[in-house]
Formats: C-alpha cells, structure tokens, sequence
C-alpha cells in the first residue's frame, strides 16, 4: 500500500504532464482530470466533506427506506410464515389425534367383537353339549328299560321252566315207582318225596 | 502510456461531476458520491422487488432478501439480546450498504465507495456515535463502568482504565481502516495484475504466453476479492452488534 502511494505520487506529475487527454479515454472513463495531484486520493482531505455529505444523505435516505419500507414487509413475510406453518403444524397434529382416536375406536370394536364371537360360540358349544348329553340320557334310559324287561322275561321263563321241572319229576318218579314197586304210590307222597330231594 | 495503463491507484481519483460548492466547502456531487446512489438503489430496489410478491413459499430473489434479513437478524440476537433488536433497521443497513458497495466495486470501472476511509470512517462514527449517545442515554454516568472491568484490584484500575479508553477510542479507527484498507488493497493488487496482462500482452507473441500467468491470477483474485467483500460487510455488522452490545450492558 505504501510502496504503491509513493509510486502514485511519482507518477501522476507525469500523467498530468503531457497525456491528460489520452487518460481520459484509457481509465475510468469520466474525462475530468483529478483535482489534486501527488496526494494519495483516499488521503486527500479536499474530498471530505463532500463524501460525507453525500454518504449521509444516501444513508440516511437508505436506512430510512429500509426501516419504514423493506423490514416491516420482510418481517411480515416471514411473520406470516411461521404463522402459517404454526398453524398447519396444529392442523396435522389434531388430524393425527383423530387418526389416532379412529384406530382405538376400530380396535375396541374389533376387541367387543372378539368377545361377542367367543360368547355366541361358547353358548352354542354349551347349547350343544346339553343337548347330546340329553340325548344320551334318554337312549340310556331306554336301554335301561329294555334290559330290565328282558331280565324279567328270562326271570319269568326260568321260573316256569323250573316248575315244569317239577312235573316231570314227580311224574318221572311214579312212573320209577310203578314200575319198580308195582303200586300206585299217591300224588301227593311223591311230590313231597321230590320237593325233599330237590331242596 | 505503459505506466498510465497500470497506475493502480488511478481508479480511486474523486472526479467532480456536479460541482457544488457551499460555504467554502467543496460539496461536489463526485464519481463517489454517484456510486454511493447506485449502492442505495441497487440495495434498495433489489429488497424492494424481491420482496414485492410477498409469497409465502418463497422465490429465489425473495429468499436472499429474506435470508440477508435473517442472517442480519440472528447476529445482532445473538450478540446483544433481544434488547438489541431495536438497532436492527442500522445494522441491516449498514450491513446492506457496506456489501452492495463492496460487490459494485467489483465490476471494471467501477468506483468502490468503500475504499475511501472517509466513507469507512464515516460509518464507523456513525457506529460508535450510536454506541455512545445510547449508552449514556440508557445508562447515564452508569455507562462508563465499561471502562471499568469487574474483579480488577484497585492498585491496577488506572492502567486497566486507560488501556479500556484506549481500546475503545481506537474502536473506530478499527473499524473503519480494517474496511477500508481490504478494500483498497484488493483493489490495487487487482490492477496490478491486470496492468501486467496489459503490459506484457504489449511485448509480442512470448508476452502474450506469458500473460497467462498474471490473468490466472487476476482471475483467482477476482474470486478472492469477492469473498472478501462478503466478508468485510459480515466483519463490518458484526463489530457493530458487538460494540451495540456494550451499549445495552456497559457491564463486563
């Protein structure tokens, strides 16, 4: 910076020397020579008071714009769109409550349900079980009466055939006696003497 | 002729284009004071137009505007409170100025407002004005416990005192010529490259083979430049936020 301004100081007196027309048209295009010469421009105090006056116009006017203009609307943009999604945020999150209500709600049908299944099938297996032990019962009983009467049938025909059984003998044994002794032996000795052997 | 090409210093000339001259001061409307406009009317019409549609889904022009806001915004929320909130329409334009003055001194024959301590000095007064008038308004006599730091014994205060003054005095200085010196030194060193393309492409056929070298180097300084101006407007806003930052809290 410093070897540069000493090199600018240098060179200006010849700038100004002889060229001043060519610098026009090869530098910054302006044309207006510089005011002052060998003084390092940004040091040059004779443009002070100008470049205030100037940067506090400008400024101001600039800060002035963006405080009552530019901030408010910047702000308010963004304002709006935290708002915004604030509220979207809140909508999803009471979409998400009633999601989630509706699954609980489905879940505790399905559970009322399960349980309703299971009762129904519970009765019918109870109904059913009922139902063939009656059954069961009845056949039973039947069989039951069957067999009794059937005992007393055999009862019935065992005790006449045991009093057959008598008669033969009794007539068997006067027939023996008969034959063997020759007389008549009297109905009523004989069936004595057979009823004593039989017991 | 040569040297005329390469004078680097030649783009910082003040050329008068309205004379006006008031009281004995020359207060020409100058080359400066030219580029000073169009720095508020590109920053002016660029926040203004981007932002016109005001969508809530934002177009890219809008979210730079909306995103140079929020940067600005969370800078000065973070280094001053929320107190500090109050300051943001002069940090954002400052911050605003300095950038868009830094990015038109980019283009060739451009007048770089910001390379003129002047205008660097004048906002840094602007500054550290704001600072002072606050400070003492908000906090009275209360304020020049900033030059006092808690926890220092008593037999050091008067040199803690004096370095805190000194510190704080040169806090303009600081902040202006830290501006003001990135953008004259980028500047020059850009047309000295520049001028030895210039000057070498002169010299015949090996000139021009060997200008490739410095116009490489123009053209990555080119790119420097450019991250430097973001850089010193960033620089720029941040010290401001912090020296504000001393305005609300003179206490250490």
């Amino acid at each position: 910076m410093f070897v540069t301004s000493a090199f600018a100081q240098e060179s200006a007196p010849t700038v100004e020397g002889g060229h001043t027309g060519t610098e026009g048209d090869t530098h910054s295009g302006t044309g207006v020579p510089a005011e002052t010469h060998g003084v390092f421009p940004p040091f040059d105090p004779a443009t002070f008071p100008s470049q205030l006056l100037w940067l506090a116009i400008t400024f101001g006017l600039f800060y002035l714009f963006l405080k009552k203009v530019v901030m408010p609307r910047v702000g308010g943009i963004i304002d709006v769109r935290n708002d915004r999604i604030t509220q979207d945020l809140d909508h999803a999150a009471r979409l998400k409550g009633e999601a989630d209500a509706a699954v609980a709600a489905y879940e505790q049908e399905l559970a009322e349900a399960k349980t309703k299944a299971n009762a129904i099938g519970q009765q019918a297996n109870d109904a059913a079980k009922a139902e063939a032990e009656a059954a069961r019962k009845k056949v039973e009983a039947a069989l039951d009466q069957k067999l009794g009467e059937a005992e007393a049938r055999i009862s019935t025909i065992k005790a006449n055939a045991m009093k057959e059984v008598g008669t033969i003998a009794e007539d068997t044994a006067s027939a023996i006696v008969e034959a063997l002794v020759g007389g008549k032996a009297s109905k009523a000795e004989i069936a004595a003497a057979v009823k004593s052997v039989a017991r | 002729m040569a040297a005329d090409k390469v004078d680097p210093i030649h783009q910082f000339h003040i050329n008068k284009l309205i004379p006006i001259e008031i009281g004995g001061y020359d207060l020409s409307f100058t080359n400066s004071a030219l580029f000073m406009v169009a720095t508020v009317a590109v920053a002016s019409a660029f926040l203004y137009l981007s932002t016109s549609s005001r969508s809530l889904v934002p177009s890219r022009l809008q979210s730079v505007s909306e995103m140079a806001y929020e940067f600005v915004g969370n800078m000065l929320r973070d280094a001053a409170g929320t107190q500090g909130m109050k300051f943001f329409p002069l940090v954002f334009s400052l911050f605003m100025f300095v950038l868009v003055a830094n990015l038109l001194g980019l283009f060739p024959y451009f007048f770089t407002v910001t390379s003129h301590i002047i205008v660097t000095f004048g906002l840094a007064a602007l500054v550290i004005g704001t600072v002072v008038v606050y400070g003492f308004m908000k906090h009275g006599l209360g304020f020049l416990k900033l030059f006092v730091p808690h926890g220092v014994p008593v037999y050091l205060l008067p040199l803690v005192v004096l370095i805190e003054v000194i510190s704080f005095v040169s806090r303009p200085v600081s902040l202006s010529v830290r501006l003001f010196a990135n953008m004259l030194a980028g500047h020059i060193t850009l047309k000295v490259f520049s001028g030895f393309v210039v000057s070498l492409s002169a010299l015949g056929t090996l000139g021009i083979a060997g200008s490739v070298l410095p116009l490489a180097m123009a053209v990555a300084l080119t790119a420097l430049e450019l991250l430097v101006a973001f850089l010193q407007a960033y620089v720029f806003a941040v010290l401001t936020c912090m020296y504000l930052n001393d305005a609300l809290h003179p206490g250490h």
